[in-house]
């Protein structure tokens, strides 16, 4: 029976048939043994080996389409440089909290109506008659407290390890924006709930706005979209809320992670190459340890751990 | 950095990457536990915390205080620190413009090799006083409170128009007497000796700056704040 990949792909996309596959004539078994594939008979027939086969069928299908597993290959096995510690997992952390408000926040449009007259009743709705709704709700207003912490931590460390400099310009200048995007979503989700907090903030919000000079007036005009904030107000802060702020943010969050892989993430400054290393290869605590640069000992003088001196090089000597 | 310092830097670069480790599984490792410490912890503060309504948005009324998310707190506390009105551009939108086009810029005028925060001597102290200062000001912003009652002697005609000033969060941003917080708003503990009544109702019609416009208030109420007000000289 032909396989069905056979059938679907065109033949010079095909992957080349093993001996022994459908199509192929049966070579004669190698007279020697020891490289003749092990039998196992009765193990499973025919159909149970092709079941097993088929995830592998559908990635290579795929593979052949997209090409990409070279380069998915390359981005997992890739290496980050000796030293690489827990302050690396921030940006990381960043990314996660904006997908839990990615997340919570399309349950949440499906409940939500943005009007003056119903924003309020409807987050009403959604804490009180939806199920999980103020669960959803809560997760949504509490991420965005724990993103901007992330974000801002983030971009501490950056800032202290010097990772904004040669050859990560780029990258840091993308970053800055993304902070003040990150800001933006948290001013406009501010006036959502309709609630007395939210209207006189952010009333209070959009007119600091328009003291500022030049643009100012500008800004707070758009912001408000008419005379008093109302209806149209809340139309604006939905769509900037909802489409125009994350879909920038998505792109520049792409090509921030872009510029991650593609340049490698730096390598803490007080790491140094080190000297022939004394212990052939370190195992995992051991090589935790010697990350002299884990910010725990600043001046790169605390390569020891339990009293071992693991890597002779001190941190704190010659620039290199 | 010079061409020689860029390429010494990209040289130990990749010899640090050759002595590192695969992304998978060590970093992946770690960043799935930060990730599982991000999402419980959200969904801890989403349980403890809730996610309650305050009253519904009424423009007649402001009973609830004005007041930011709070990590915009220590915008909000830049106002009350840089006060006269000449000033405000400055504090709203000049200050934070020009820290933020400073961050922006950072590694065009920050060029040195040196990667150390112990040998950027500046940059580190820059840092850690931007750190120190938006810790105090979100701090400050934190405790700054608003009373919705007025703790000081009134005249009986007076009274109901201090309340409404109490009531409508005026001494979120205003002073008066002992009350209140001194700033963004000018004291008003003097204002009908400062200006006349008229004045003091346009203001509260207009919301000059950034204050919020009262011109939802009632005529009737909004006529024995005046009364209240143009009296205190
Ligand atoms: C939603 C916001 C952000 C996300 C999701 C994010 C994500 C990441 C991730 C995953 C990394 C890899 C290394 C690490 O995690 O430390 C990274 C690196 C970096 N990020 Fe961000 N980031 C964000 C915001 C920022 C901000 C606000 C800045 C600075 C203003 C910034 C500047 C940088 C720089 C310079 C690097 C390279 C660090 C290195 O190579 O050591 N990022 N980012």
């Amino acid at each position: 029976m032909p396989k069905l990949s056979d059938l679907l792909v065109p033949a010079p996309l095909r992957k080349t048939p093993k001996p022994g596959e459908a199509g192929v004539p049966k070579t004669p078994a190698p007279q020697d043994l020891k490289s003749a594939p092990p039998e196992r008979p009765g193990e499973m027939g025919r159909v149970g080996e092709q079941a097993l086969e088929a995830p592998t069928e559908a990635l290579a299908w795929i593979d052949q389409r997209m090409a990409a597993s070279g380069f998915l290959t390359g981005m997992l096995f890739r290496k980050v440089p000796k030293g690489t510690n827990w302050f690396y997992t921030l940006g990381s952390a960043a990314l996660f909290a904006f997908i839990v408000q990615a997340v919570t926040g399309v349950f949440l449009a499906m409940f939500y109506t943005p009007s003056t007259t119903q924003a309020y009743s409807s987050i009403a709705h959604i804490n009180n008659d939806v199920f999980l709704g103020q669960f959803v709700h809560g997760m949504h207003k509490w991420g965005a407290s724990v993103m901007v912490i992330l974000v801002f931590l983030h971009m501490g460390r950056t800032f202290f390890f010097g990772a904004y400099k040669y050859p990560r310009e780029l990258n840091w200048v993308i970053g800055v924006v993304i902070l003040i995007l990150t800001m933006t979503m948290a001013f406009t989700g501010y006036l959502l709930p309709f609630d007395q907090r939210s209207y006189w903030a952010s009333i209070v919000g959009i007119n600091i706005n328009g003291t500022g000079p030049i643009v100012g007036p500008y800004l707070s005009d758009f912001l408000r979209a008419g005379p008093e904030l109302g209806a149209t107000t809340l139309s604006r802060f939905y769509a900037i809320h909802m489409l125009l702020v994350p879909g920038a943010l998505i792109a520049l969050i792409g090509a921030h992670m872009y510029l991650v892989v593609k340049l490698g993430t730096t390598a803490p400054p007080w790491t140094r190459i080190g000297n022939t290393p004394r212990v052939a290869e370190p195992t995992t605590e051991l090589d935790a340890g010697a990350v002299s640069g884990n910010g725990y000992s600043p001046n790169g003088s605390g390569s020891t751990i339990a009293g071992v001196q693991i890597d002779g090089h001190n941190g704190g000597g010659a620039t290199a | 950095m010079k061409a020689h310092e860029k390429q010494a830097y990209l040289e130990e670069y990749e010899l640090l990457k050759k002595k590192g480790k695969p992304f998978f599984p060590y970093a992946v490792m770690k960043d799935s536990v930060m990730a599982l410490v991000v999402v419980g912890v959200i969904i801890l503060m989403s349980l403890l915390l809730g996610a309650e309504q305050g009253p519904k948005a009424d423009p007649t009324t402001t009973t609830y205080v004005p007041r930011p998310e709070w990590y915009f707190f220590f915008l909000f506390e830049v106002l009350r620190i840089i006060k006269p009105p000449e000033l405000v551009p400055l504090a709203t939108i000049g200050i934070p413009t020009i820290c933020m086009v400073l961050l922006l810029l950072l590694p065009f005028y920050d060029k040195g090799p040196e990667r150390r925060p112990e040998r950027r001597p500046l940059a580190t102290t820059a840092g850690i006083l931007t750190i120190l200062a938006m810790g105090y000001l979100t701090y400050a912003g934190a405790v700054s409170g608003s009373p919705t009652e007025i703790d000081m002697k009134v005249a009986p005609q007076y009274k109901a128009g201090a309340e409404i000033v109490a009531g409508s969060g005026c001494l979120a941003c205003h002073k008066l007497g002992e009350n209140g917080n001194n700033g963004p708003g000018p004291e008003l503990t003097h204002i009908g000796a400062r200006i006349p009544r008229a004045a003091i109702v346009r203001s509260v019609e207009i919301g000059p700056s950034i204050m919020p416009s009262f011109r939802e208030l009632p005529p009737k109420k909004l006529n024995e704040l005046a009364d209240f007000l143009s009296s205190l000289n």
